[in-house]
């Protein structure tokens, strides 16, 4: 279990986490370690609070209590682009590729610190023009890499919706973080994509990233999770290795059994 | 019918100084509303803050020309401010309220007779630019070509006036051609997505916001400059909508927008004007019989909101846009 697991090695810890809407209680975690250079999925059934969980933890929601530890720093309560800079970078759920902007345009926005980004110095194009070169090209090897290359001139609002989950996974990497927060990567693709988008996920992680993702797709968790959290009603009712949490009984009530016996 | 006549009237406008200020108003608003999506309804307060900053400098503080026109730009990035601090962080829709609110506010308190001392209260301030006009380099005379001509006078404030809106417009250029502009052409899509990469979102649009307010502020001043005299009137919310008229006329995220925009919208104004009053004297259409000359100068606002609506149907990016992109921002 995760309490096993030295500090260090923990890439981000949560403790007494709650997130409260009116008298409902969406968000209410004791303890939360993800391991670096894992890939953690995080499930459970329809309002478990698992995209609450995720808006909190990147600041784009404010808990009601509890603290978080990225990477040694507390960044509990930062305001969402300041944890994105410290490394933690997410995705959304309903794809926020930039429609208007080419996908080439997406990807560059993604690199950080830039100096042409600072407005005294925008006006200024020598003094970021080898900058923005270096960037062009991380963004093309990377654009490459997702199979994009021949998309980099089109509107963003072009692609389908599985290109635009890869674009947003490409993007997020633009800005070199070390845990890349998916909220639900799966969500809309097309299925010839799933194999392709898996094997992005994993690659993610063999390039010494940590990954922590919302899926619904039990095959696609079983297939490419290293450590599963499954919540209900706001809490974690269970957490390791995916083929415990799968015959684990909570989760099958709560979730699972939910799930086969509609099948039955 | 005199069309020449016309013709020069309308081109005179189109070029003059009522353009050309209308020009640098839109040219900020096209930085706010057309690059970084935010809605400023109240360019007027921005345009009165730098005019009344710059009157009130040289006639109550005697200070020179030059450094009035410095504390009227202070006042517009005050101004800026304020109405950025609590509006950035909430929906768009909130800005719009405030801004024009804002506007009209600073209309009616520089109205009031209780601050007459310092604004002139209704009566304005007279006289405040004589330095600039004593520093005109264009000797006595007239200048143009036919019948298009202006004052050496005339021709001195449009020169410099269009000179600021090509300075202006070089500087949102470069701007928006850049990292920063990515940023802010980003916001304008989805703050979220921004946010989620780790860019401070607040002070991008607090930067797009306090710019394009500098940039109507020195529309202000020249406005009041031209006119040597600065009153509340000037500085109704149609200012405003006039200049957002002429930014979607040439086509909002356009460099040349907002110019060719103004020039179309003060060619159209005064050229309709001219029209309309020969057609109701010379009987031209029938038309002394369903209208007198004094309806002329409505009827013309109506012709432009009529185009306008034409252009929203038919051709939504405006002259210059780009129709795609206006298509699948949405």
């Amino acid at each position: 279990m995760s309490s096993a697991t030295p500090a260090s090695d923990s890439v981000l810890v949560v403790d007494d986490l709650v997130r409260r809407f009116g008298g409902l209680t969406a968000v209410s975690v004791e303890h939360l370690e993800v391991r670096r250079h894992t890939i953690t999925a995080l499930i459970g059934p329809n309002g478990a609070g698992k995209t609450t969980l995720f808006n909190v933890l990147t600041g784009f929601d404010r808990p009601d209590g509890g603290r978080w530890i990225f990477d040694g720093t507390d960044v509990s309560g930062w305001p969402a682009h300041r944890i994105a800079r410290q490394g933690m970078v997410r995705t959304f759920q309903l794809t926020k590729a930039l429609a208007g902007m080419t996908v080439l345009d997406n990807m560059l926005l993604g690199a950080p610190r830039q100096h042409g980004e600072q407005m005294l110095l925008a006006p200024l194009r020598f003094r970021w023009r080898a900058e923005e070169r270096a960037v062009h090209e991380r963004a093309l090897a990377l654009l490459d890499d997702f199979g994009l290359l021949a998309k980099q001139h089109d509107f963003a609002a072009t692609l389908s919706g599985g290109q635009r989950k890869l674009l947003e996974m490409a993007r997020a990497l633009m800005a070199d973080p070390q845990l890349v927060m998916l909220d639900e990567p799966m969500a809309g693709v097309n299925p010839a994509l799933v194999q392709s988008l898996l094997d992005h996920v994993r690659k993610v992680r063999d390039a010494g990233r940590t990954i922590v993702f919302v899926e619904h797709d039990m095959d696609v968790v079983l297939s490419i999770s290293d450590w599963v959290v499954c919540l209900a009603e706001g809490k974690v009712i269970a957490e390791g290795p995916p083929s415990e949490v799968v015959s684990n009984q909570d989760v099958i009530e709560a979730y699972l059994g939910h799930r086969r016996a509609r099948l039955a | 019918m005199n069309w020449s006549g016309i013709l020069s009237d309308g081109i005179r406008a189109g070029l003059g100084i009522n353009a050309a200020v209308y020009a640098l108003a839109a040219v900020g608003l096209n930085l706010q509303y057309g690059y970084t999506g935010l809605w400023n309804f109240g360019q007027a307060g921005f345009l009165l803050a730098g005019a009344y900053g710059t009157a009130i400098a040289v006639n109550d503080w005697g200070l020179w020309l030059g450094w009035a026109v410095l504390v009227g730009i202070l006042a517009a990035i005050l101004l800026g401010l304020l109405l950025g601090f609590p509006t950035l962080r909430l929906r768009a829709d909130y800005l719009a309220i405030v801004t024009i609110s804002a506007a009209e506010i600073l209309r009616i308190v520089v109205n009031s007779t209780s601050v007459q001392s310092v604004t002139g209260g209704p009566q304005g301030i007279k006289g405040f630019a004589n330095w600039f006009f004593d520093h005109n380099p264009i000797p006595v005379g007239r200048y143009g070509f036919g019948s298009i001509t202006y004052t050496y006078r005339d021709l001195w404030v449009v020169l410099v006036t269009w000179g600021l809106v090509a300075a202006a417009s070089v500087l949102i250029a470069l701007l928006v051609h850049s990292p920063w502009g990515r940023i802010v052409r980003a916001i304008r899509e989805d703050e979220d997505a921004v946010r989620s990469l780790g860019k401070n979102v607040f002070s991008y649009k607090m930067q797009s916001l306090v710019i394009g307010g500098v940039i109507g502020g020195i529309a202000g001043i020249m406005l009041v400059i031209d006119r040597q005299f600065v009153e509340p009137a000037n500085f109704e919310s149609a200012i405003t909508f006039f200049a957002y008229a002429a930014l979607i006329l040439g086509g909002t995220g356009r460099i040349m927008g907002p110019i060719v925009g103004a020039m179309l919208f003060w060619f159209l104004i005064e050229g309709s004007q001219s029209f309309l009053n020969q057609a109701v004297s010379h009987d031209f259409l029938g038309l002394s019989h369903v209208m007198s000359p004094t309806q002329v100068g409505p009827l013309r606002f109506v012709l432009v909101g009529l185009l306008i609506m034409l252009l929203v149907v038919f051709r939504p990016q405006g002259l210059l846009g780009s129709r795609e992109e206006v298509m699948l921002s949405e």
